[in-house]
């Protein structure tokens, strides 16, 4: 099934939210409630071009669980030691691939700028998101959000997620 | 006996005016090991180029005859294939041979490969069409012989006249591609420009080896590969693995979760050279307190330990002790985590589960990009392929102990680019080079300066 006709403007308009509700939350000072919008078992997979394309599993992120995708909230915040950052998402318009009243599958380019102190802002990451989306208790949220970049190398550390 | 290190001849700096080791021959590096473009130079061809065995890649990546794999050596790209078997050798069950040769057209120089990976036949440089064989002799050149015309006027009307062609002397053997020494163990591809390197075990000694082959002792598989271009001087990335002193202190989960600290039951061991090492230690219960009665106590002052941390998801601490970890002692003592720095170019890392090679390429002076390939053994459950995946999340561009050692030795490079007459300090534990039974010390770090300067005369 994939078809824009059984999608009405409400189910739409709430995807468009949720996806640009992320990108929101993950460019703010404030991801504590980032993991929210997963599930609970809900799954954040951040890959390269290379491994996906060569079907190899490894990740640079791989958080399995709500629980997981909270201790990396904690990690950026507190544990992991990094030069302070901002971030910000341009993404494009979301193409959805299976609808249905509970589950949809969209997909969707990113653009990931990090802009340093004292330096011009600089591309962390080029890619494209595939999300599993499912309606729980009446509002949409990620079952899995799986993001696969482009870069061939990454420009030193990936604290937080993208 | 532990060796120690004599006073070296004080020999020039790149720059007069730019310090010199002066007391301190190898505790008190000037920053301009790290910035100065001459002294990159000149590592690159003795270190990269010259008598060592640098790191190209695993077996396991280029299972097929034929099959192929780009890597790196210093700046230059390489090319490691394995040979395409007859009938008759396949049925033999000879095994096949591993080629490296640089990827650099012998005529004008094309870095001809372009596919990081893929099966061939024969490497043909799109540029003239000059033709190779995978162990990199020269098998044919278009228009060797020239053109023949027929001449269709003047005296010689009608007559074959050949145009252009390799003189008679031209030889094919003599310009094939640049073909590397290839040394191979447990899986693991090196190679070296210089043929008259030694061996590649002798070049590790045999402390080094053990822990080399207690690692690549069974078939491999890869899991994947993470890559990332830290703006910093390579030397910082061997110097960071050659430091046992800040795990404990920057990595909040070594400390909190026991997996590195200062208190743990740990042995740093080098080759008679100084220019490899082994950390090698057993991880402890973490929390507070995991000491003998009287001991120093490690936490107290340490900021980055959380006495209260709890995760949400326990499962990256899933650990499963694997019985190769005891190679060498008795079962279930082994340790738990062994980093090796193998000079220039390679890290291996064992921690806990998670199995990786670190190659290190420089991309110039102030600037390495940092490859991981992750792998496990041809063997492993699929429980256990995926308890290293999960653990892979601490280590790579991301990991939760190993994104901020990307961050720290950026921080380190942007000082000492700004000051190259200002020098660092590693002198935790002595100014002497020697092995040690505990991880407080930098001793590694003074020993690959011992050797660098021998080998660069400076």
């Amino acid at each position: 099934m994939s078809s824009m006709d059984t999608m009405n403007f409400s189910t739409h308009y709430a995807i468009c939210a949720l996806l640009a509700r992320s990108d929101a939350i993950l460019d703010s000072n404030d991801l504590a409630s980032w993991p929210d919008l997963f599930i609970t078992q809900g799954e954040y997979r951040l890959q390269s071009r290379e491994n996906f394309d060569s079907g190899w599993a490894l990740s640079v992120m791989h958080l399995t669980s709500q629980g997981m995708l909270r201790d990396r909230i904690y990690a950026v915040q507190e544990t992991l030691y990094h030069d302070p950052y901002s971030q910000r998402h341009i993404c494009g318009a979301p193409q959805f691939d299976a609808v249905s009243d509970q589950r949809i599958e969209v997909a969707s380019n990113f653009l990931v700028i990090r802009t340093q102190l004292g330096k011009l802002p600089q591309t962390l990451a080029v890619g494209r998101y595939s999300d599993v989306l499912v309606k729980i208790d009446g509002t949409w949220k990620f079952a899995k959000r799986h993001a696969v970049f482009d870069n061939d190398v990454l420009p030193n550390s990936v604290i937080k997620p993208i | 006996m532990q060796p120690t290190i004599a006073q070296t001849t004080i020999a020039q700096a790149p720059c007069p005016t730019l310090p010199l080791w002066g007391d301190a021959p190898t505790s008190r590096a000037p920053g301009w090991v790290y910035t100065d473009e001459a002294t990159y130079q000149q590592e690159l061809a003795t270190l990269f180029y010259g008598k060592h065995w640098c790191y190209v890649g695993l077996e396991c990546e280029i299972p097929s005859g034929g099959d192929f794999k780009r890597s790196q050596i210093g700046e230059r790209s390489v090319i490691m294939v394995r040979q395409r078997q007859n009938r008759a050798q396949l049925d033999a069950g000879e095994p096949a041979d591993i080629y490296v040769v640089e990827n650099r057209c012998a005529h004008r120089g094309v870095q001809f490969m372009r596919e990081r990976t893929g099966n061939a036949k024969a490497f043909v440089c799109p540029y003239h069409q000059w033709g190779y064989k995978l162990n990199g002799d020269l098998a044919g050149i278009t228009f060797k012989n020239g053109v023949i015309k027929i001449a269709t006027e003047g005296d010689n009307k009608g007559e074959k006249i050949k145009h252009g062609g390799m003189d008679e002397g031209f030889q094919d053997c003599d310009h094939g591609l640049t073909k590397l020494k290839v040394a191979r163990r447990g899986g693991v591809v090196f190679a070296s420009f210089d043929h008259s390197v030694e061996s590649f075990e002798d070049y590790l000694d045999p402390e080094v080896l053990h822990y080399f082959d207690r690692v690549f002792h069974k078939p491999l598989k890869v899991l994947g590969i993470n890559r990332q271009r830290i703006p910093a001087n390579w030397k910082l990335m061997q110097e960071n693995i050659k430091d046992p002193y800040h795990p404990g202190l920057l990595h909040t989960w070594f400390v909190t979760f026991g997996l590195w600290r200062a208190d743990q039951q740990s042995q740093m061991i080098m080759d008679a050279q100084h220019r490899h090492a082994c950390m090698v230690s057993r991880r402890n219960d973490g929390g507070k307190a995991a000491v003998t009665p009287g001991a120093t106590l490690v936490t107290p002052g340490v900021t980055s330990f959380k006495e209260n941390m709890k995760l949400h998801d326990n499962s990256l601490l899933d650990i499963v002790p694997e019985p190769w970890w005891s190679k060498g002692c008795a079962a279930g003592t082994g340790p738990t985590v062994v980093m090796m720095t193998l000079f220039p170019s390679l890290i291996i890392q064992q921690q806990v589960n998670s199995l990786s090679t670190r190659h290190i390429q420089p991309v110039g002076v102030g600037e390495f990009d940092f490859v991981w390939t992750h792998f496990g053994f041809a063997d492993d459950t699929e429980e256990m392929t995926q308890r290293r995946l999960r653990q892979a999340n601490l280590f790579g561009p991301a990991g939760f102990v190993s994104a901020d050692d990307g961050e720290v030795i950026e921080f380190v490079q942007q000082a000492f680019s700004a000051n190259p007459q200002a020098r660092a300090v590693s002198e935790m534990d002595g100014t002497s080079v020697h092995n040690t039974d505990h991880n407080v010390t930098e001793t590694l770090i003074r020993g690959m300066y011992t050797y660098w300067r021998k080998q660069l005369n400076v």
